[in-house]
């Protein structure tokens, strides 16, 4: 084989999210009422990087074997936080970006010590944690409400110059400084490996716990950045436990879509962005087509169910039936 | 012989009673005495027995998700449906109520059957597909919400409990203990004989300790991992008929408050989340407590945002103490 | 180079190392020296001690008596960071390979070439090829995952990955046991020259033919202790052999009855039996009252025969008949079904054979749950009386029956698993290596087991890794090399030299030869 078929073999899952996208996206704009305008991407867009961004944090966690419950927590708390804090003079508003940010990360890491330190399960341990996150979210917002800097708002989230989504542009920003480096750092690799296998990662002398540390970091500093973009969408902060739940599970099932494998050690965070696309044009796609929106949550049920269950061709060649019980 | 027996750790060198009463258990049992007590400061009617029983007539449909997600978290799995299989339990029974006298007869019967549909179909995917049960199990929790929108039209059904449901959920036919608890009382006997005294208990834990090893026993592991999934589908869509009863009708959303607190009331009772350990007295005292910590939150008029801290910090507190994993990496 | 002819320090030397696990003595006052630019084979049966000396020399154990010198100064390795560090590496047969990351990433894992704080990929993957191709696998593309490699080449790309930390000192252990003869010839060459260039290499090996073509030195370890050491060709392999086996025979078995007669019926006959690429062309014959061992080197295919037995593996070939009638055994709860009444005490009792953190009790009667209860209830003075009567009949040490398994020693915990499946009273065993690592006593009680069992009418079929096991309890030997069946021994002929002989698979061709002429 070549290099660049190498190099499609290992981007295999993620291009497919990518395509699949492209065709669902395709036929969405194709049979727009309005056809392909900047108006549609805009919206489109600024819908589909909400749980993008959430999608990202949870892939990092993911990618070690783990999972995190309390992204949709973290989320709606940087909602909250940026709905009171985001606000007032320029210096005032640049010093309330940061501390969402600072709070989303500080909330991962809590995360990533309990599960290293603590020694719990991660998907009990970010169950506890996320109550508390959303605790603090409905301590900050009791009721819906709050203001953010428009200014800052409409340019993140309304259309550069050539009708060009600019909440698109950060996302793929972010993309470009943050994942582009992490999958090329030693930190990075650290974390494929000890999501692929521990053990190997350990007599290879990596380091473990580090790794998992910025991966639950990383996840709360994503979902605080979703967060903060929900609050320029929405002008306001509501602390919605529907929300929070919603885009914990829906973050699942993106990375999922996305090909990023629940066993940890593969797939990438630019797969988790377009599964968490896909599943929002999905919803976009039934109401172009004219179908009663009623069928919607079903059929985003049926397409989740059906992408888990593609995987299970594996079975059909695995000889010794042990290894059924391996992983 | 030449060899050595290997010591035998303090604790299980107990006779057997006391071995049964593991630390967890009895440190959840502790925690209720400890929320009772500095209730009672707050005031005295927390240890009236009124206030008791309203307690666990509301904890019991806690009771029965949280015995459907013990049997498949003994196994290592866990079930994300239980939101939308509640909601299907209350929809569907509701709806066959509304279907004259014989419908009215079969409404509960007839919910839990479309619980226990959707949990066995839980149950091929995490057997027989070998899908993650976190993923398969979420996929039909949308699965279950999509039909339930479909056939109400998205809005609150308009189709009433039947008396029965009501009855079940609220009345309070013998010594004047509620019905609720009642069906708690039976579902968990029988969870109690089920685990201990059976075949396929036997199996749960054995597979939840090392599916493997029951494989090469000679266990036809994947049908009890479908028999667990839809037991639990069976227990939610049974407390949702009942939620159905106790509100007299049925609505969106209705389940959406039972699976975090089902998950965390199995975990802290002691129920290992890897599978394999822990028994039903466990799961009771955590559930009690969950719906003492609830109820006690509420009570001081603790604001909804401090009562979401305190609840997540006393698990988070108590699982540190008693439910660290001491199978790192295993 | 002449570093190796020069006799001042030695680059390596251990003395006294001495080493326990729990209560089982791996390493007794070992001692060994390894010269710079010299290939020294360590030779010995297994369980002779020699992947606990590579362990303690590599860092991962430490030993608890005895001393270690690096170039003549004292050293201890608290972990194999430490060892590397040193210029000590050792590729392990259990492989430490990443399996999601592409070969590249894990050839140069530990300490990547960096560019502005990031991996400089263009110039791993130089070194990473270049680490290859001293490996002698030039053919693996450093861009390949390892997940998708064969074992063959996981085991070149392992060898790469010790090479790229430029070791001075380099432990392979059986590292061409996965590998082809074509590869096994490349990495032979690759080890002369690295040997050519003033490494020293520690080649454990139980092919006898690479150790004479490689070795300069060779040092032959028995139950722990090392027996001898010499340079090498100054021995006949008949004499390396013996230094091997020459252990006095401390185990005693049980008296051996006249042979079962070969007219009786075989309760198990199993024809041409064959699992790409494992197993193939696997023919024999079982008969009620009689003890079948499995010899061979570890690997060579016995657990999957076994397993293929008790209808694991799926995709067999052939056909297995039990009582003449063919059989299709679709799983472990067909085989242990009363029609054909297989059991099966497997290889890992941690994994396979018990649930550990449940009770004795509960373990003893798993396999039998069908048999001693109604309509699914289990009838709890069955189940007493059934835990009683297998506890007294093992003697298995336990102060309760509710106790956990995982409480008992090892060699209790491996009575519980045999106790298991007796409790089903097959009429055919199937043991893979049931005396790994449980103290002498406790076998010895397993070998009498084992002859009454099969006194009393069963078929056992032993696989152990223990020659002595297999000459004390068997009244026939098949030895498997390769996945096939290269030898029946039968009585007196089970000797140890001619199970080592038939486990190398060494002189076969001579006696084809001879039977030819």
């Amino acid at each position: 084989m070549k290099d660049w078929q190498y190099r499609l073999r290992g981007a295999r899952t993620t291009l497919s999210a990518i395509a699949v996208f492209i065709v669902i996206f395709a036929l969405y704009a194709a049979k727009h009422d309005g056809g392909f305008t900047g108006n549609v991407a805009q919206t489109a867009a600024n819908k589909g990087v909400l749980l993008a961004f959430v999608a990202i944090g949870q892939c990092f966690v993911v990618l070690t074997a783990g999972i995190d419950l309390s992204v949709g927590a973290v989320f709606i708390l940087a909602d909250c936080l940026a709905s009171t804090l985001v606000t007032g003079s320029p210096l005032a508003v640049a010093f309330g970006v940061v501390a969402v940010l600072v709070a989303g990360l500080a909330c991962g890491l809590v995360n990533g010590l309990i599960v290293v330190y603590g020694r719990l399960q991660p998907i009990v341990a970010t169950i506890a944690t996320g109550a508390i996150y959303f605790g603090l979210a409905l301590w900050v917002r009791p009721e819906p409400g709050g203001d953010i800097d428009s200014n800052l708002a409409d340019a993140v989230t309304g259309q550069l110059p050539g009708g060009i989504p600019s909440s698109l542009v950060l996302l793929l920003a972010i993309i470009l400084l943050v994942w582009v480096p992490f999958r090329r750092s030693v930190m990075g690799r650290a974390v494929y490996a000890v999501g692929s296998s521990e053990a190997s990662a350990y007599m290879s002398g990596l380091p473990i716990r580090r790794a998992k540390l910025l991966a639950y970091g990383f996840a709360g500093l994503f979902s605080a950045v979703g967060g903060l973009m929900l609050s320029f969408i929405t002008y306001s902060g509501e602390a919605s436990a529907t929300n929070a739940s919603t885009y914990t599970l829906n973050s699942i099932a993106a990375v999922v879509i996305g090909g990023v494998s629940l066993f940890g050690g593969a797939g990438s965070a630019i797969g988790a962005v377009f599964g968490a696309l896909i599943f929002r044009t999905i919803n976009d796609l039934l109401f172009v087509f004219d179908l009663d929106p009623l069928w919607q949550p079903l059929f985003l049920g049926l397409v989740l169910l059906a992408a888990v269950s593609f995987g299970s061709l594996r079975l059909l060649r695995i000889r010794n039936r042990l290894e059924l019980f391996g992983q | 012989m030449t060899q050595k027996l290997e010591p035998v750790p303090a604790r299980l060198r107990l006779p057997a009673g006391l071995r049964r009463f593991d630390p967890a258990v009895a440190t959840a049992f502790g925690c209720i005495v400890a929320l009772l007590l500095v209730g009672s400061f707050y005031s005295r009617s927390f240890l009236s027995p009124e206030y008791l029983l309203q307690q666990f007539q509301v904890g019991a449909f806690l009771a029965l998700v949280a015995t459907g997600m013990m049997v498949v978290v003994l196994l290592g799995q866990i079930d994300l449906s239980v939101p939308w299989i509640v909601t299907v339990g209350g929809m569907m029974s509701t709806a066959a109520a509304g279907h004259g006298a014989a419908g009215a007869a079969l409404a509960i019967p007839f919910g839990v059957l479309c619980g226990v549909g959707l949990g066995v179909v839980n149950g091929i995917g995490v057997a027989y597909l070998r899908v993650p049960s976190m993923i398969f199990t979420l996929g039909i929790d949308a699965v279950a919400q999509g039909l339930m929108v479909l056939r109400t039209g998205g809005s609150a059904p308009q189709d009433m409990a039947t008396p029965l449901m009501g009855q079940l959920a609220t009345g309070h036919a013998i010594l004047g203990m509620p019905n609720a608890v009642w069906v708690w009382i039976a579902v968990g006997t029988a969870t109690v004989i089920l685990l201990g005294r059976t075949t396929f208990g036997r199996s749960v834990y054995a597979i939840g300790n090392r599916e493997s090893a029951a494989y090469l026993s000679g266990v036809h592991t994947r049908r009890i991992v479908l028999l667990a999934f839809a037991l639990s589908g069976g227990l939610s869509a049974l407390a949702g008929t009942m939620l159905a009863g106790y509100s007299g009708k049925a609505y969106q959303g209705m389940g959406d408050g039972y699976l975090l607190p089902a998950i965390a009331a199995v975990v802290l009772g002691g129920t290992s989340i890897l599978g394999g350990r822990g028994s039903y007295l466990g799961t009771t005292a955590g559930v009690i407590l969950i719906t003492l910590l609830q109820s006690i939150l509420s009570v001081v008029q603790m604001p909804d945002a401090g009562r979401q801290v305190i609840y997540g910090a006393v698990i988070l507190a108590m699982l540190l103490l008693y439910g660290r994993s001491s199978r790192v990496g295993g | 180079m002449t570093q190796g002819l020069v006799q001042g320090v030695p680059l390596f030397q251990m003395s006294g190392i001495s080493k326990r696990y729990g209560g089982v003595r791996a390493l007794d006052g070992v001692d060994l020296t390894v010269e710079a630019g010299r290939i020294h084979a360590v030779l010995g049966e297994n369980g002779a001690g020699k992947s606990s000396l590579i362990k303690c020399m590599s860092g991962v154990v430490q030993p608890d008596s005895g001393t270690m010198a690096l170039d003549g100064r004292p050293i201890r390795f608290p972990d194999p960071a430490a060892a590397n560090a040193a210029g000590i590496v050792c590729i392990f047969q259990e492989l430490s390979l990443v399996p999601d990351l592409s070969v590249a990433d894990n050839v140069i894992i530990a300490d990547p070439p960096r560019r502005f704080g990031l991996i400089d990929r263009r110039r791993q993957r130089q070194l990473a090829e270049e680490a290859l191709a001293r490996a002698g696998a030039s053919d693996v593309h450093p861009m390949a995952l390892v997940r998708d490699l064969p074992l063959s080449r996981r085991q070149l790309v392992e060898i790469a990955k010790a090479l790229a930390r430029r070791p001075r000192l380099l432990i392979l252990d059986e590292a061409t046991s996965a590998l082809t003869a074509r590869d096994v010839t490349t990495v032979l060459q690759v080890l002369k020259d690295l040997r050519a260039s003033g490494m020293a290499l520690v080649y454990i090996s139980h092919r006898m033919g690479e150790i004479a073509e490689l070795a300069d030195d060779c040092s032959v370890f028995r139950n722990g202790r090392h027996v001898a050491s010499f340079e090498a060709g100054t021995r006949s392999d008949a004499e390396i052999i013996e230094m091997m086996i020459g252990r006095e025979y401390s185990h005693a078995y049980p008296p051996k009855p006249p042979p079962v007669p070969d007219d009786r019926a075989p309760v198990l006959e199993v024809r041409r039996l064959g699992w790409a690429p494992r197993l193939s062309d696997i023919s024999f014959d079982l008969r009620p009252g009689e003890v079948l061992g499995l010899g061979g080197l570890d690997g060579q295919g016995q657990r999957e025969l076994l397993l293929a037995l008790f209808g694991v593996l799926r995709g067999t070939t052939g056909d297995v008949l039990v009582e003449g009638k063919p059989v299709t055994l679709s799983g472990p709860s067909e085989a242990k079904s009363t029609r054909q009444g297989i059991a099966l005490i497997p290889e890992d009792r941690k994994t396979e054979g018990l649930m550990l953190p449940m009770s004795v009790g509960a373990n003893l009667t798993f396999a039998s749950l069908d048999r001693i209860s109604k309509g699914g209830f289990i009838d709890r003075t069955a189940e007493s009386a059934a835990i009683a009567a297998m506890v007294k009949l093992l003697a298995i040490k336990t102060a309760s029956p509710d106790l956990p398994v995982g409480a008992l020693s090892g060699g209790n915990q491996q009575k519980v698993v045999i106790a298991k499946w007796l409790m089903r009273q097959p009429r055919i065993v199937l043991l893979n290596d049931p005396t790994r690592g449980i103290d002498v006593g406790t076998k010895q009680e397993i070998y009498r087991l084992l002859r009454r069992l099969a006194d009393e009418g069963a078929a056992v079929l032993l696989y152990s890794t223990d020659y002595a096991e297999l000459i004390g309890c068997c009244d026939r030997v098949l030895v498997l090399y390769d996945g096939r069946v290269v030898r029946e021994l039968r009585g007196a002929a089970i000797t140890e030299e001619a199970l080592v002989r038939g486990a190398l698979n060494i002189d076969v061709a001579t006696t084809q030869e001879e039977a030819a002429a």
